[in-house]
């Protein structure tokens, strides 16, 4: 099976999504004769022209609202976000109008747009750091996807692109430049369906995006102090996949959940008290969140560093619970 | 190229008679507020009649419509069915939005009404958006976005109007410049309150219209109409006009005085002018437009039966309409 990077898994979902379907378009700022700030799009405008990848001003709101009206109007918009960070300045489009027409106006018609969007850090400081999936993850009517491997991104990008429904699809910066195995053949990944990446027997460990791979590296050390970790990959944050973490914590009987973002109100939290409610008799120990230190985000690369969780956290975590079995 | 029509009298009774029955349809909808029939918000659309009459007569089936919270005009101007209007301002199962919109929202897509939006400002883009769908489908539709004096000191507005003008957008910007947004003065708002002015920024051209003169602002809509679908990018149209009731039903109207309300009323008062024109000029005679008068009566006053009688939307269908494909996959997954 070929090896391609995360980016370019994302690029072949794009391209192919828009050779299928006319209806398919880019829009952006700097997607095109920039090439896209990550690079996700480069060679697009070339390929299928400013008809189907267009470069906007640096104007959030209207990037997601012409998108919408778009989407009203028949089209498959794939709109990017910059950042995530700039999403706060399209929250009005996002929140009251793209996650609302379809209920609001009765059922009677739709906006599935797509809102492509990047979350990450690495010395940017304050407003260039944040992840805020949770903000998007409280509203009804959105769904909100975090892949974490080049497969699961192509997979899930194309099936955001032709699900009925909005979807916000956000990717870490982070993982841009990882590789991994992605088939020749089509294939989509189903929105809402959580992926154990790892089985074992002692502990699950719940995470998404880079947090995946953070905790496979924690898995690996605990493997030689014998300890089994399962990890569980969320993917979809919303509608959140929650079989399929109780499923795992009936086995293991012991949780950690780890997210690159703050704790309070999020979906760590949320996640806990799903497990509370629906398989509280199962847990050998209490729940244990990993995640990052509740300040904004320094500037100073041993101060970032110090802020995100890395491997010994979930190692550390890991050992706390299981520390605690019968 | 629209040709101006022949004003016939069958064109320019409809025309009264959409405007009487604006008038009557809210008059009678604040009587049910004060009843307690509706609830929330309930703006109301009483002076402002000419401006959704005269515009909207110009559209074509093809064409659409988004709007925003003060929509009952542009609705019942479009000839959204003045029942399923009344049921919706009920909340009932039968409102045009199956009672999940209410007042602010009401939407028919089989007109190509997409909505009145209750974030002043915020369906700007919007409707930016599906003139970029009719662009990119090469098609020969407009569409006309509808906003207050208030939106246009929004940052959506001005994201928007860039980004028409800049693509060229088959979109018709209509202000309704009503000198009030909610209770503050235009003139204390906006750093430039000859609104069409900021239209010019962008190049879009623009132009004042006197919206309470029907005839006028379908005059203005007509010539909106021949510059977009000529291809030249987006028309705008700031239509003034005046609002005879509060900004809605709590407004106590402490920011203007009765005397400037009551000089609108009396001397621009867009439906005794129109009928003072229909009878001087042979139209129509008086008798005539109080036989319409009356038909309307009764029109909505059916439409308050049949939303009365209308049936509440069941409770387990609260959870409809959230998502098209609500999930989780899984289940679709292991079926």
């Amino acid at each position: 099976m070929p090896e391609l990077t995360f980016r370019e898994a994302l690029r072949q979902a794009l391209r192919e999504e828009m050779l299928r379907d006319e209806r398919v378009f880019l829009m952006g700022e700097d997607i095109g004769a920039y090439g896209g700030s990550y690079a996700v799009t480069r060679g697009l405008l070339e390929e299928f022209g400013e008809k189907r990848v267009k470069d906007t001003p640096i104007a959030e709101a209207a990037i997601v609202g012409l998108a919408t009206g778009a989407a009203i109007g028949g089209l498959k918009p794939v709109a990017e976000l910059m950042t995530i960070n700039f999403s706060l300045l399209a929250a009005d489009q996002i929140i009251n109008h793209l996650a609302k027409l379809y209920y609001m106006f009765g059922g009677q018609f739709t906006a599935p747009a797509v809102i492509r969007t990047a979350a990450g850090w690495g010395q940017l400081g304050a407003t260039h750091s944040q992840f805020l999936e949770v903000i998007y993850s409280h509203v009804p009517g959105l769904k909100v996807v975090m892949p974490s491997t080049p497969y699961d991104a192509k997979g899930l990008l194309k099936a955001a692109i032709r699900d009925p429904d909005p979807v916000l699809f956000i990717e870490h910066t982070l993982l841009y430049g990882i590789r991994g195995e992605v088939p020749d053949e089509e294939y989509l990944v189903p929105i809402g369906l959580a992926d154990v990446k790892r089985p074992g027997r002692d502990v699950t460990i719940v995470a998404y995006a880079r947090m995946v791979h953070v905790a496979m590296g924690a898995a690996r050390q605990l493997e030689a102090e014998g300890v089994d970790c399962e990890i569980v990959d969320l993917r979809t944050l919303r509608p959140l996949d929650i079989e399929t973490v109780i499923e795992s914590v009936k086995k293991t009987n012991h949780v950690v959940i780890v997210e690159e973002d703050w704790k309070s109100f999020g979906v760590g939290a949320e996640v806990a008290a799903r497990i509370a409610e629906q398989a509280f008799d199962y847990l050998d120990a209490p729940v244990v969140r990993v995640g990052m230190l509740e300040v904004p985000m320094p500037y100073n690369r041993t101060l970032e560093r110090h802020v995100v969780p890395d491997e010994a956290d979930v190692v550390a975590a890991v050992r706390s619970v299981v520390g605690s079995r019968v | 190229m629209i040709e101006q029509t022949v004003l016939s009298k069958e064109l320019l009774l409809g025309f009264y008679r959409q405007m009487v029955l604006i008038r009557r349809f809210e008059d009678k909808a604040a009587e049910m507020y004060t009843l307690g029939k509706i609830g929330g918000f309930l703006h109301l659309y009483n002076g402002e009649e000419a401006v959704a009459v005269g515009a909207i007569s110009v559209l074509r089936p093809e064409d659409h419509i988004f709007t925003h919270y003060r929509d009952h005009g542009h609705a019942l101007a479009r000839g959204m069915d003045p029942r399923r209007v009344m049921a919706e301002l009920f909340g009932k199962a039968t409102g045009v939005s199956r009672g999940r919109g209410g007042s602010m929202h009401l939407a028919d897509p089989s007109l190509r009404f997409w909505g009145g939006y209750a974030i002043v400002g915020g369906h700007i883009p919007l409707a930016c958006g599906m003139a970029l769908a009719v662009q990119y489908r090469g098609a020969d539709e407009v569409v006309l976005c509808i906003f207050g004096d208030g939106a246009t000191n929004i940052g959506e507005f001005h994201e928007g109007l860039n980004l028409a003008a800049l693509w060229k957008l088959p979109v018709i910007f209509l202000c309704e410049n009503n000198f009030y947004g909610m209770g503050t003065h235009v003139r204390r708002a906006a750093s430039t309150p000859e609104i069409y002015r900021r239209a010019e920024v962008y190049g879009i051209r623009s132009e004042q219209v006197d919206g309470m003169d029907v005839l006028a602002v379908r005059d203005a809509m007509t010539r909106a109409m021949n510059h977009v679908r000529g291809g030249n990018g987006p028309y705008f149209i700031e239509a003034l006009t005046y609002r005879f009731r509060g900004h809605s039903m709590a407004d106590p109207e402490l920011y203007r005085s009765r005397e400037e309300v009551e000089e609108w009323r009396r001397q621009r008062d867009p439906i005794v002018r129109f009928s003072a024109y229909l009878t001087q000029n042979g139209y129509a005679s008086a008798d005539e437009l109080a036989a319409i008068e009356q038909e309307v009566e009764a029109e909505v006053e059916e439409a308050v039966r049949f939303a009365e009688e209308s049936p509440e939307p069941p409770l387990e269908s609260v959870t409809e309409y959230v998502y098209v494909n609500p999930g989780p996959a899984r289940r679709v997954a292991h079926a």
